[in-house]
């Protein structure tokens, strides 16, 4: 009953966070604000790109997924975890980076000029989804390779045994694989693609590309129309949670059920055609994933030389609110890990950092001076925007253990702990570094809410990157972004790799 | 790591001493400001040398900050806003008359307002490289008529507020021809991004030809790179003025602090290092008293300018005819 209590507090906790500030914004304002035709505009254009991103993301990810799944080559465990970076890029370093690629001047075009074929413009619907795919094919790969991962061995040793063809084999273990992880795996990525704002904004190329997050901007700090704000953001809350029901309707229940956690080789795939397959795959998917983030490192070496100890503190910082978040996140993911936790927890991605920081800065004020709170609110609020990715990488596995291994629980009258030691932990390793790894790195290049309450003794090192572009340090801030990427990246694989320990094999 | 045991606790140590001992004066200011590179700490080094008091900076969003706080505000000063959210900052009533002599002012324009303290100003204009364009427009009406293949960077109106300053720009020369004068520009800008800082970094990214910053943009380059090579074109139908102002919270608890603090903002010392400090130029220097690298700079001789006012009755319609002609 301890385990019910636990995640009932946790849900409503959750509650607490997403819709108390919402609410808060909403009672200073008075009521709801009347939305004009632009932000029904806005809504439609977020609509529409968000499904083009997610949908994109996910369908390209299954080919990449699958050959990394099944390949074995040297380099494979590093090139998995570089494969999760763009994810936890800082958004401005990120941009640049894909028009360093494929921007006018960009190494594409400058590939096409050479060859006397005409140049191409990343700047429109097209290069927001580009934007987006960058940033989510991996997250969509990751998920897709841990659920691959998790499949027992058993089940490839029994396929290969029965000699089933490679149509067959689709359908009695990667079709339903797909049917269980994709729907999840829209989800969140279409509703990280709802409250996208800068990414939209440089590469819509205009007005036309118009976000609800813009308007929620707009509304908050020009306008300081808060009704409007919070009209915005429970739309937004809305459509987040409405794609939850329906991928909760659309996914896939069962697992593999258990097996002996050996490593076993894949007889599957190869024939040289499947070779060559996975193999243009994985090279293209690391060719539009690493160009781009090296031009972002190669840019940044220069500029490691300019960091004054303001930023050095700056990422003293961020390190402990990644820690912090992260310890936080895990604690809260593990009771909520279940299918109406998930659901519960999705709003939180979709919630606008702009009025989640002001209605925590109303509810905090009253008590406390909200400056003297930055850096623990910035690890809260991370924390809760991590919490959606965590659930949905912990889930499937979580209720699959609950299923396969209950019944020795009983049968056994495991004590909780022993449940929690033996089976449990050990079991959710492997999702549990990854979720883990990817709040730690979120954490860490967030920017949402630490602008709000920022303090300049409480600097987190995504913000000194924004502050050092607006003082004209280009290089320095180029520099500030490459120590932020490689602090994301180094607690992203330390954790990760913590979980992950089959997978280099 | 005793030694850094050693500062915290010595930091600690004085900060208490701090409290307990010296006044506080709180100033709130944009975020650019407090970093190393921005003039926060030269201000907070020299008015400290003057006042017996600690200064402390607390950067962020100002004016929906101070709006949320309402008179719980602990904000004694603010310093950073711009006219285009005065008229709302002055309606909420929660500033006071700065009561500075506004005599040493050497603003393009009168300046009469008794709340809001102008302490340095620029205005918006298209900054390019010479190395790659030679001959720039060299008036407004010829950068609309300019080869479609210039490739123009621009801020959105709606996030960002040397963005909003360009589309009142646009109507302040175009009038009520202003979305046609979109239209024509349109197919130049290669996109509006969120903020300054996104725009500026694909302009020396090499990604687009011509930049919207300020006219004092080239004196960054000028004295801190010794690059001569970033100019802003200058047009003959005017450029828009931005300034930035200071204002004196209603319900400050150093009501003296603040009143000297105002008045530091108009001294020479003050004025002296805004230059290079905030890259941009003074309210209140004579023009022989500015770093050399501002004297090379390429300046309008026609300044234009809404009243807060004006601006607010004018921006809805303005930021909807930029967005109508650029969403065609």
């Amino acid at each position: 009953m301890a385990a019910r209590a636990l995640a009932v507090s946790a849900a409503l906790a959750l509650a607490f966070l997403t819709l108390g500030p919402v609410a808060v914004v909403l009672a200073r304002a008075g009521g709801f604000g009347v939305l004009g035709p632009g932000d029904w505009q806005a809504v439609r254009f977020t609509l529409w790109q968000a499904l083009l991103s997610a949908a994109f993301s996910v369908v390209l990810a299954v080919p990449v997924a699958k050959a990394m799944a099944r390949r074995r080559f040297s380099g494979r465990g590093l090139l998995v975890t570089l494969l999760g970076a763009p994810f936890i890029l800082p958004v401005i370093v990120a941009v640049m980076g894909l028009i360093a690629v494929f921007g006018q001047a960009g190494l594409v075009n400058a590939g096409l000029a050479a060859l006397g074929l005409p140049t191409i413009d990343i700047y429109g619907v097209h290069g927001v989804v580009l934007a987006h795919v960058f940033f989510n094919l991996p997250l969509a790969v990751r998920m897709l390779f841990s659920a691959w991962q998790a499949v027992p061995a058993e089940h490839f040793r029994l396929t290969a045994s029965l000699g089933l063809s490679g149509q067959a084999q689709w359908r009695v273990i990667d079709g339903p694989l797909m049917a269980r992880v994709l729907p999840g795996a829209f989800t969140v990525i279409f509703v990280i693609c709802l409250t996208s704002f800068a990414v939209a904004l440089t590469l819509g190329g205009g007005p036309r590309a118009t976000t609800v997050e813009l308007a929620i901007y707009q509304a908050m700090r020009f306008e300081f129309d808060l009704g409007r704000a919070a009209a915005l953001a429970v739309l937004q809350l809305a459509l987040a949670l409405a794609a939850g029901l329906v991928a909760l309707r659309f996914a896939g229940q069962s697992g593999f059920g258990a097996g002996r956690d050996r490593v076993v080789p894949r007889w599957d795939g190869q024939g040289p055609l499947a070779r060559i397959w996975d193999g243009a795959w994985i090279v293209l998917a690391a060719l539009f994933l690493l160009v781009p983030l090296s031009t972002a490192v190669l840019r940044g070496v220069p500029g490691l030389w300019l960091l004054g100890p303001d930023t050095l503190r700056a990422a003293g910082h961020s390190l402990m609110v990644a820690l912090g978040s992260t310890a936080l996140c895990m604690a809260w993911a593990l009771p909520l890990a279940s299918r109406r936790g998930e659901l519960l927890a999705l709003p939180a991605i979709a919630i606008s950092p702009l009025v989640l920081g002001t209605g925590l800065f109303l509810i905090v004020r009253p008590f406390m001076n909200p400056f003297d709170l930055a850096l623990p609110v910035t690890g809260l609020v991370n924390a809760l925007m991590a919490l959606p990715f965590a659930l949905r990488i912990l889930r499937p596995e979580a209720e699959a253990v609950a299923r396969d291994y209950g019944r020795l629980r009983a049968t056994l009258r495991m004590t909780p702990l022993a449940w929690l030691r033996l089976i449990w932990l050990p079991r959710l390793r492997r999702p549990m570094g990854f979720a883990a790894g990817l709040t730690a790195a979120l954490a860490m290049g967030d920017l949402g809410v630490i602008a709000l309450f920022a303090d300049p003794d409480r600097t987190t090192l995504p913000l000194q990157v924004y502050r050092l572009m607006g003082s004209y340090q280009m290089e320095a801030a180029a520099g500030a972004a490459l120590l932020l990427l490689m602090l994301s990246l180094s607690l992203f694989w330390l954790f990760d790799r913590g979980g992950r320990v089959n997978a280099a094999t | 790591m005793r030694s850094l045991t050693f500062t915290v606790a010595a930091g600690c140590l004085s900060a208490g001493l701090a409290m307990a001992e010296t006044p506080v004066l709180t100033v709130y200011a944009p975020d650019y400001f407090v970093s190393e590179w921005g003039p926060g700490p030269k201000i907070e080094e020299l008015f400290e040398a003057r006042c017996a008091c600690d200064l402390q900076f607390k950067p962020g969003d100002l004016l929906p900050r101070i709006l949320l706080e309402g008179d719980r505000t602990e904000a004694d000063v603010v310093i950073g806003l711009n006219t285009d959210v005065t008229k709302k900052a002055r309606e909420s009533g929660l500033f006071a008359p700065h009561g500075v002599d506004l005599s040493p002012l050497t603003l393009p324009l009168e300046w009469t307002d008794e709340v809001f303290l102008p302490f340095n100003y620029g205005h918006t204009a298209f900054v390019y490289d010479t190395t790659r364009i030679e001959t720039p427009p060299a008036s407004f009406d010829a950068l609309l008529d300019a080869p479609d293949d210039l490739r123009l960077v621009i801020q959105d109106p709606r996030s960002s507020i040397s963005g909003l300053a360009l589309v009142l720009w646009v109507q302040a020369v175009y009038g009520d021809e202003a979305e046609a004068a979109w239209d024509k520009l349109a197919p130049k800008i290669v996109t509006a991004t969120k903020g300054w800082s996104e725009s500026y970094g694909m302009f020396t990214d090499g990604e687009v030809d011509m930049v919207l910053s300020y006219t004092t943009s080239p004196a960054y380059h000028i004295i801190a790179e010794e690059d001569e090579t970033k100019k802003a074109a200058i047009f003959p139908e005017g450029h828009y003025f931005m300034v930035e102002l200071a204002a004196k919270l209603a319900g400050t608890d150093q009501p003296e602090l603040a009143d000297q603090f105002m008045s530091f903002v108009l001294s020479e010392e003050f004025q002296g290092m805004i230059a290079t400090g905030n890259w941009s130029i003074p309210a209140a220097l004579s023009q022989d008293k500015w770093p050399e690298g501002f004297q090379k700079l390429d300046l309008p001789e026609n300044v234009l300018f809404y009243s807060e006012d004006e601006a607010a009755e004018l921006r809805a319609e303005a930021i909807e005819a930029w967005r109508r002609a650029l969403s065609r």
